[in-house]
């Protein structure tokens, strides 16, 4: 019995042309291309509907979009310049080098005590960096007041989004 | 080398080996950071290291895309490149603007989006240069030879450009932010940097096995067609906790579970043709490098992620170590490898000399791949822990990461081991060649 392996091995053009290639008998290249075509733009058009209804659901239940004052703009700004990004996150995106900052208004007991999570996470960075001896070091940004209470409100903004419930506990 | 003007080839090819080898000098400072916490904590903190890191990796790849491109296409389409001089003029700003953003990062001066730090005149300069090389690549194929190969991979650098004018968008809503940030980061590497991937391996198993086009560049649309097809949805696996609608935790989880097949499907594709093809190309180093981007794309890209993207795990293992071992093998697998493997492939012939060195290339491919994959079963173990202590049982972020102390001596370790092995690498390609491959050596003439 010539197995279709030999013929495959001794006649490979001949096999290609008489469909016997593995798994793509019955396949044109320009089936395949068309497939490609039709079926990228397809669940491109899905992908576009999808991300323009949440973006609408951003601005409208998930997020107080309303309430993005100056100032949370502001604190928005100084989140960006010192690109607090890459050590922290920030509903869990970033670098995973320093704690989640999404949440750290809950954490600092924002919702029992405003001023009080306000003085605390306003102190914490002033008193950078520790210097406490195999601890991870934060620079001192040299915040002036009003950019710490800018990253604050922004911080309090970030932490009513609506995130599915994430993260699963307070320490983020 | 059969056409002159795959020479420009070579200068990209050059830039983009010296922001590799900087890019993992950045990597192992980083992680020796996570060891001895105080290492350069007051001239050079850990985050102006992050984003040195990330964005060296991201400039060399894309020069690396570049030169592999203008490498290919003469061969592709059957004639010179339309024009070498804006090709170098093109990697004369490429290169320029992202030294100046590496040497501005020193200093303090950047933006505060994590890969897009860039400043917006880095970012203008860098599209600009962006825009010359598809002009340039573009006409390139509108007079020659359109092949699929050609096709495929021209479509996948128009995509990453268009949707990296992305990076001039930001929102003030921080949830609008992040989303349309992932129509970067996302539609970029589990996406159309994939059609990028896929062509240049059909390109290396056409060269290297002599395998008809015919079936080759059916397999690629099959391929690619599995990539978007999955990958854009797939974008649903980062819209889980941002402040976007729950519908995207069903179809983000079964789209991004199912972006393992294309690369599944490339793995079967370059062993297929591999087995099918006559399996005497001289340059063993750069088959070696193809077979093995395949196969770590697979485990890095593919397997470790499906490993957390469903949501109900990934509500546990967001924004943990998980992640970091994920994304480390993930780039190294699918899109490091795959320029070292073309660099590997091209180099013999840019220096118009037969394969060199191949010994030590092979080396050091075992090196750097056995390294990485140690750093991520290290990070893998570290995130295991981390997820257990921080999300189920509640402890805090710093007490945890003192548990992970081991791990990352561990990472740290291996992070030495992936630097010997580029500096191997490195000395293997341009470097003198004087130890050939014995298989080489039988049928090649010495060249001077």
């Amino acid at each position: 019995m010539t197995t279709a392996v030999q013929r495959l091995r001794t006649l490979p053009e001949a096999a290609y042309e008489t469909g016997e290639f593995v798994m793509m008998e019955g396949l044109s290249r320009t089936a395949a291309r068309n497939i490609f075509f039709g079926g990228s733009l397809f669940f491109f058009v899905i992908f576009v509907a999808l991300t323009a209804h949440s973006h609408w659901y951003i601005v409208t239940q998930s997020t107080d979009h309303a309430g993005l004052n100056d100032s949370v703009k502001h604190g928005k700004a100084v989140w960006e310049e010192h690109s607090c990004i890459n050590c922290h996150t920030l509903l869990g995106e970033g670098a995973y080098f320093a704690p989640e900052l999404g949440n750290v208004w809950i954490r600092y007991g924002g919702l029992e005590s405003p001023e009080g999570a306000r003085a605390g996470i306003k102190t914490w960075m002033q008193i950078q960096p520790t210097g406490v001896p195999g601890r991870r070091q934060m620079p001192n940004f040299n915040l002036t007041d009003a950019e710490l209470d800018a990253l604050v409100d922004f911080f309090e903004w970030m932490s009513r989004i609506n995130t599915q419930g994430w993260p699963p506990n307070v320490a983020g | 080398m059969k056409y002159q003007t795959q020479r420009v080839a070579y200068p990209f090819f050059v830039m983009a080996m010296v922001l590799f080898a900087a890019q993992v000098i950045f990597g192992v400072m980083a992680g020796l950071v996570y060891v001895i916490p105080e290492f350069l904590s007051e001239a050079m903190p850990f985050h102006i290291m992050r984003m040195s890191h990330t964005n060296l990796l991201i400039v060399w790849l894309l020069i690396g895309f570049f030169g592999a491109t203008y490498y290919l296409l003469p061969e592709e389409t059957e004639n010179e490149i339309h024009s070498p001089t804006l090709a170098y003029i093109q990697l004369g700003i490429f290169v320029f603007a992202g030294a100046a953003a590496l040497i501005g990062y020193q200093f303090g001066i950047h933006e505060g989006r994590h890969y897009l730090e860039q400043p917006v005149w880095v970012k203008v300069l860098l599209t600009i240069s962006f825009l010359m090389f598809l002009y340039n690549a573009s006409f390139t194929v509108l007079k020659g030879r359109k092949t699929a190969i050609s096709l495929v991979l021209l479509l996948g650098l128009w995509l990453a450009a268009i949707f990296w004018l992305f990076a001039f968008y930001t929102p003030a809503n921080m949830s609008l932010d992040k989303m349309y940030w992932w129509y970067i980061v996302h539609i970029w590497v589990e996406g159309v940097w994939e059609l990028i991937m896929a062509s240049l391996l059909g390109f290396l198993l056409i060269k290297m096995t002599g395998v008809d086009r015919e079936v080759i560049e059916k397999w690629l649309y099959v391929i690619v067609g599995l990539a978007l097809f999955t990958g854009l949805l797939g974008t649903g696996h980062h819209y889980y906790w941002i402040g976007t609608p729950g519908y995207w935790q069903p179809i983000g989880g079964f789209f991004s579970a199912l972006e393992v097949l294309p690369f599944f499907a490339m793995v079967v594709f370059a062993f297929y043709m591999f087995w099918r093809g006559q399996r005497n190309h001289p340059n063993r180093a750069a088959i070696l490098w193809t077979l093995g981007c395949a196969v770590m794309a697979f485990f890095g890209a593919g397997v470790w992620g499906f490993m957390h993207t469903l949501s109900f795990i990934n509500y546990y293992t967001h924004g943990t170590q998980i992640t970091a071992a994920h994304g480390h093998l993930a780039f190294f697998g699918a899109y490091v490898m795959l320029n070292l493997a073309i660099i590997s492939y091209a180099m013999p012939h840019l220096r118009g000399q037969q394969p060199y060195n191949q010994v030590l290339n092979m080396w050091s491919f075992w090196i750097m791949t056995s390294a990485m994959a140690f750093m991520t079963f290290a990070l893998t173990f570290a995130g295991v822990v981390q997820t257990h202590l921080q999300r189920v049982m509640g402890m805090n972020f710093m007490e945890v990461q003192e548990h992970l102390h081991l791990f990352y001596v561990f990472r740290l370790g291996s992070g030495i081991v992936v630097a010997i092995g580029v500096i191997l690498f490195l000395y293997a390609i341009f470097g003198p060649s004087r130890s050939q491959a014995s298989a080489s050596a039988a049928h090649a003439p010495a060249s001077p």
